[in-house]
């Protein structure tokens, strides 16, 4: 971009006295319609934020965003919970198991990033081939076998079987993000390094994850949101109502109202990604950069 | 291989200095590689490889968790043939990939190039497109579309106003096609911010010289966005692909779990739930994840093959 600015400027200078009218209309015009195309593509969201506050029976056909009469009623029943169990307690298990998804992915991931991106040894090449061919692989042809491991292991109804693979770098996107970001350090910082007599450890430790922090946070960005959106894990795993996150919670309040309570249902929707709109509103500059990098070097 | 070579040199080259032998360096690499490399190598052995095995065993039994799998050979490939539900959803999930996958990918690339164009606020508008992406697959939305859509909902209503054919998409099997994918083209702001970036990369010198030539911008869009873009738009559309295939979430909440009305929603994935985790037909799902598996693998080889003839690497870094 600062290309095309400088190519322009000789032409700038000469028209600086007047702004062009077609450059006004043009911006206009331009807002105009981004903005129109944004309000459609954000309507069912900004819907189901407020249908929340919108009595219960006058949600459905309700093609009004901004309710006639606004109560709090809806919120109170959700966070009445399910079948005895506090909402609080489905969105504790939800926090848990993120923060820990969190903390597996950082670990494991930096590390096994590290040995593909900075050490030579034979097979690298091979590991990661294979790393990038699981990051294509659909994951229902290992959820049987793993369900039939972690069910003989009496890991069922435990988080056991949801954190085992953020521990172990099984989830190949972070490895492929932090091996992508560590390729781009210079790697003069490791040969000084290593000629001053630091091994492996030490290099990893005060080198690379301090530079490692913007990789560090857009994956732990992404990884605690995925879990707490995580449907099929937690669907598959966690049987008992006081091991519920919010997804399963969620789905298990709708099967069981056989007449609908729309309110509620919108008020435990909303509160159930609270956490990640605040994410993204903290942290969208880390998120979307994330995401437009990943793409590039693919 | 001969960045072994080049990598070594320097450290030859400090050895006056640094009286450590070159080997024992190699050898401290090798130990330190696969240290890292553990949980990894770990996590591929017990999570991936081992898991790929057992149910390409599985996929040759019949095997309902409390029983020891039996053999049966090839049968539960020859089920699938004449297991009309298998057949619908397979026909479901190629409906809503091959045509939804395109669909979301020209939105995607549509609003990028509107927001690749130089006004102020484009950062904004990148971010506000993007949240859909975030929360599409979630539960929550899931509801809040079955919401909209049902019998008389708020797009029944719109559909009312125009005078179009009413009675909501949710429980009409014609019509919850359109719906899951419209949920899907909803969540075009993953591969928008991938495609954005991309454009950022094109050199407006490009653009010039082609405006200098006369082109208008259909040709620069065709002669010089879409080459320049065409990493980019590969690797949106074989991971977009790839994704969509295993669409389950939204699925399974919109139909209840049991993928109608009359099979329309029952995807793939939520179909080979249902044999393995509902009715324990592991053998079966089994053999579904491995054809699965297969089909993605031809795509993607597809793809990869075919992107030799359309996608256009920039010489100096391949």
């Amino acid at each position: 971009m600062s290309t095309a600015q400088a190519g322009l400027a000789p032409r700038d200078t000469t028209v600086r006295r007047r702004i062009p009218p077609g450059r006004i209309a043009r911006t206009v015009v331009f807002h105009v319609v981004t903005l129109a195309m944004l309000a459609v593509v954000l309507y069912p969201a900004a819907w189901m934020v407020l249908s929340a506050f919108k009595p219960s029976n006058d949600i459905i056909g309700n093609i009004d965003i901004l309710p006639d009469t606004w109560t709090l009623a809806n919120f109170a029943t959700a966070f009445g919970g399910i079948g005895g169990i506090s909402f609080w307690s489905f969105f504790w298990n939800s926090t848990l198991l993120g923060l820990l998804s969190v903390i597996g992915i950082v670990l494991s991931a930096t590390v096994s990033a590290y040995a593909f991106a900075r050490v030579k040894f034979p097979g690298r090449k091979v590991f990661f081939a294979i790393m990038i061919a699981t990051l294509l692989l659909p994951t229902h042809v290992v959820i049987i076998p793993q369900y039939i491991m972690f069910n003989s292991a009496g890991l069922v109804n435990t988080y056991v079987p949801l954190l085992a693979g953020k521990f172990l770098a099984a989830e190949a996107f972070f490895v492929f993000l932090m091996v992508q970001f560590m390729r781009n350090l210079p790697r003069e910082l490791d040969e000084a390094a290593r000629i001053d007599g630091a091994g492996h450890f030490r290099i990893f430790r005060s080198i690379m994850l301090p530079l490692m922090r913007p990789a560090i946070i857009t994956s732990s960005i992404f990884a605690f949101i995925w879990s707490w959106n995580d449907f099929l894990g937690p669907l598959l795993y966690l049987k008992k109502p006081d091991l519920y996150t919010l997804p399963i919670a969620l789905r298990a309040y709708v099967d069981q109202t056989s007449v609908s309570d729309y309110g509620a249902q919108m008020a435990m929707a909303v509160l159930a990604l609270v956490p990640v709109i605040l994410f993204f509103v903290v942290f969208q500059r880390y998120l979307v950069e994330g995401v437009a990098t990943q793409g590039l070097k693919g | 291989m001969s960045a072994t070579a080049t990598a070594d040199a320097p450290v030859r080259a400090a050895a006056p200095r640094q009286p450590r032998r070159p080997g024992a360096r190699r050898r401290a690499d090798v130990a330190a590689g696969y240290t890292f490399l553990s949980p990894w190598l770990l996590g591929f052995v017990l999570l991936t490889a081992g898991p790929m095995l057992a149910s390409l065993y599985l996929a040759f039994t019949d095997y309902d968790l409390f029983r020891a799998p039996t053999w049966v050979g090839l049968e539960n490939f020859t089920e699938m043939f004449s297991d009309a539900r298998y057949l619908k959803s397979a026909q479901v999930t190629a409906l809503y990939v091959f045509v939804g996958t395109p669909i979301k990918l020209a939105a995607a690339l549509a609003v990028a190039m509107l927001l690749n164009m130089k006004f102020s606020g484009q950062g904004g508008y990148r971010s506000a497109f993007y949240v859909p992406s975030l929360v599409g697959a979630s539960v929550s939305v899931a509801i809040v579309w079955k919401a909209m859509f049902i019998d008389d909902g708020v797009v029944d209503r719109i559909q009312q106003s125009v005078g179009a054919p009413a009675g909501g998409w949710v429980g009409n099997p014609d019509m919850t096609m359109p719906m899951m994918i419209l949920l899907a083209v909803w969540q075009f702001g993953a591969p928008m911010v991938i495609f954005l970036a991309g454009l950022k990369q094109i050199p407006a010198e490009l653009y010039e010289a082609a405006s200098v030539d006369g082109a208008g911008p259909l040709r620069k869009f065709w002669n010089i966005t879409l080459p320049m873009l065409s990493p980019v738009l590969f690797f949106n559309l074989l991971l977009e692909t790839i994704h969509s295939f295993q669409v389950f979430a939204s699925a399974f909440i919109i139909s209840g779990g049991t993928g109608g009305p009359a099979d329309s929603t029952n995807f793939y994935t939520l179909y080979l739930y249902t044999r393995g985790f509902v009715q324990f037909d592991m053998g079966y799902a089994s053999a579904m994840a491995w054809v699965l598996v297969l089909v993605v693998g031809v795509i993607t080889a597809l793809m990869f093959r075919t992107s030799r003839a359309w996608v256009h690497y920039s010489g100096e870094e391949n």
